[in-house]
């Protein structure tokens, strides 16, 4: 089972990115659950939101506090809360930045694997606002390799319609510009 | 034939109950059931379904529109959670009272104060002598599966009588998981349009909801507690004819791994799957632990669970409220009340969990049955993990 923890600001559409991560996987015949960090949500509040997906059914409803996935959508959020917390040292952290291993190194103490993409930079290009989560999704597919790329298309379609294309686009982009800056050890 | 999406919980409860075809959907929004209505209201915009929504000003109209409708013979719906239902209350016993078949999905929160939006078991416990069926789901399958049985349990000539879903707020409203929603034509082919015994019409004048005198109250009472007793017989009826046509099976209480189980815990609700991954830990370990998942609380099945728990030494039963001042949660009270006659009843011990959102993991749930084993309780009940 992969667990993941996204970590945005209220109105970033952290909660958007564990939907279509789970109808993703669902409709390709896994087990997945996505839920919000339980409670209320503010605009701009840092907030977490959790994906599981496996192979066979999930029957555990607790919480997420040992996660092989981390996703950053917003690199403000690195200085402010500890973002690999938890995160099992043969995880994968991946930032939204521009940032290099030794800026990030002043807030990040997480030693394994670390993936950075300019997913802002993205998003205002294909989407024309800097809302990054269906960006981050692209980056996110292509390091975990935990459903089909093309498997995002009819969820995004549904979820986004007319613009769902721009989206896509985005995260396809990401997909194929998401980096590893710290390979971690073996 | 229906179709395995994924979908958040509260969302696939109100397509399941769109599927239902409500005449009146009368609800006001309050966490974590909201997307419940919301969706509901969207539905009825959209023009999938073809019913009155009516958006009322407060849970307390929510109900008394519901109530009011189901008298006139609508198939009637509604969904709250935590004050919400409190707000209710007053009119929840005329309901069952006046036998309308009014169907509710309760998003279950704690209660205030202090001041909390998040998942435990006080808002149903406070309305536990309302007279309604009461479901409890483990999942968002048996939420869907649920939310279509009780309507045709509610409307049956031998229950006649208003039923509620609980499903746990956030736990399982707000998860987007895999279900398997049933189409429209199988629904139709399980759940027969709505007959009542008795309408309110203006051609064919009635009175409902009148005075009982001293004469007549008690009989009354009497005849409301016979109903809900006897829709056991209905609920186990349409429980064979779900399984039937969906395959699904569903029991009042369900029993996991406890033919050769020393210790049992017992939950309700959404923590049931995660125990049961306690129980296969333990089994690993050598302890001889089993589960029983309670998914009818109304009426209470005490025969089912003398069955269950033949052969069982220790029972850990796990309570999601709290009954101030009194003898242990109220699960624990009625499964202890329950067993009282049995002559080799288990030595059953009461832990209150996971109030106001507390999360409980797997490693509590295991810790817990070691503890309850060794009999190493300072109470009768405790509050697990709690400080002070």
């Amino acid at each position: 089972m992969l667990e993941i923890r996204w970590h945005g600001r209220g109105g970033q559409g952290a909660v958007t990115s564990v939907e279509l991560l789970a109808i993703s996987a669902i409709e390709q015949g896994k087990y997945a659950q996505g839920f919000p960090s339980f409670g209320p949500e503010r605009r701009g509040a840092p907030v977490t939101a959790f994906n599981r997906v496996d192979d066979k059914q999930i029957k555990i409803r607790s919480g997420i506090y040992h996660p092989d996935v981390v996703v950053v959508l917003d690199e403000s959020l690195v200085a402010l809360v500890d973002v690999a917390e938890g995160l099992k040292p043969t995880g994968i952290l991946i930032i939204n930045t521009t940032k290099t291993l030794e800026q990030l190194k002043k807030d990040i103490r997480f030693v394994g694997k670390i993936a950075t993409c300019d997913a802002t930079g993205i998003a205002w290009k294909e989407l024309g606002v800097p809302i990054t989560n269906t960006t981050m999704l692209g980056a996110l597919v292509k390091l975990t390799g935990i459903v089909k790329l093309a498997s995002l298309d009819s969820p995004v379609q549904v979820r986004f319609g007319r613009i769902a294309s721009k989206n896509l686009a985005a995260a396809k982009r990401a997909y194929e510009e998401v980096k590893i800056i710290n390979e971690g050890s073996k | 034939m229906g179709k395995r999406i994924g979908m958040e919980i509260a969302l696939a409860a109100a397509e399941a109950a769109a599927l239902c075809r409500p005449d009146v959907i009368a609800a006001y929004p309050i966490t974590p059931n909201t997307h419940i209505p919301e969706h509901l209201s969207d539905i009825v915009a959209e023009g999938r379904l073809d019913a009155e929504f009516i958006c009322v000003e407060s849970e307390h109209s929510a109900i008394s529109a519901c109530c009011g409708a189901s008298g006139t013979g609508a198939r009637t719906f509604t969904a709250t959670s935590s004050q919400g239902l409190l707000y209710m209350q007053e009119v929840l016993p005329i309901v069952s009272a006046m036998r309308l078949p009014v169907i509710m999905a309760i998003g279950n929160r704690a209660i205030s104060g202090p001041i909390n939006i998040w998942n435990d078991h006080s808002d149903i416990m406070y309305q536990r002598d309302t007279g309604w069926v009461s479901l409890f789901a483990a999942n968002g399958q048996e939420t869907v599966d649920m939310v279509i049985q009780v309507f045709k349990i509610g409307e049956h000539r031998d229950v006649m009588l208003p039923v509620n879903i609980n499903l746990d707020g956030f736990q399982l409203t707000h998860v987007v998981e895999p279900i398997i929603m049933p189409d429209q034509e199988e629904v139709d082919r399980f759940l027969p349009a709505y007959v009542p015994y008795a309408a309110l019409h203006p051609d064919n004048i009635v009175s409902m909801g009148t005075l009982g005198m001293p004469e007549i109250y008690a009989e009354a009472q009497k005849s409301k507690n016979v109903a809900l007793v006897n829709s056991k017989k209905v609920i186990l009826e349409v429980w064979k004819e779900w399984e039937k046509q969906f395959g699904r099976k569903y029991e009042p209480i369900q029993s996991y791994r406890t033919e050769d189980a020393d210790i049992a815990l017992v939950t309700m609700g959404s923590m049931g799957e995660t125990a049961e991954i306690a129980v296969d830990e333990l089994r690993k370990q050598g302890v001889k632990a089993g589960l029983l998942k309670i998914k009818l609380w109304r009426p209470f099945p005490f025969d089912d669970l003398k069955k269950a728990v033949k052969g069982i030494r220790v029972l850990a039963v796990t309570d999601r409220a709290v009954s101030f001042g009194g003898p242990g949660g109220p699960v624990f009270s009625e499964i202890r009340s329950a067993l009282y006659d049995v002559p080799k009843r288990p030595k059953i011990v009461n832990f209150i969990i996971g109030l106001g959102g507390r999360d409980i993991q797997v490693e509590n749930f295991m810790d817990m049955v070691r503890r309850a084993t060794k009999g190493k309780l300072s109470e009768p009940y405790e509050f697990y993990g709690v400080r002070g």
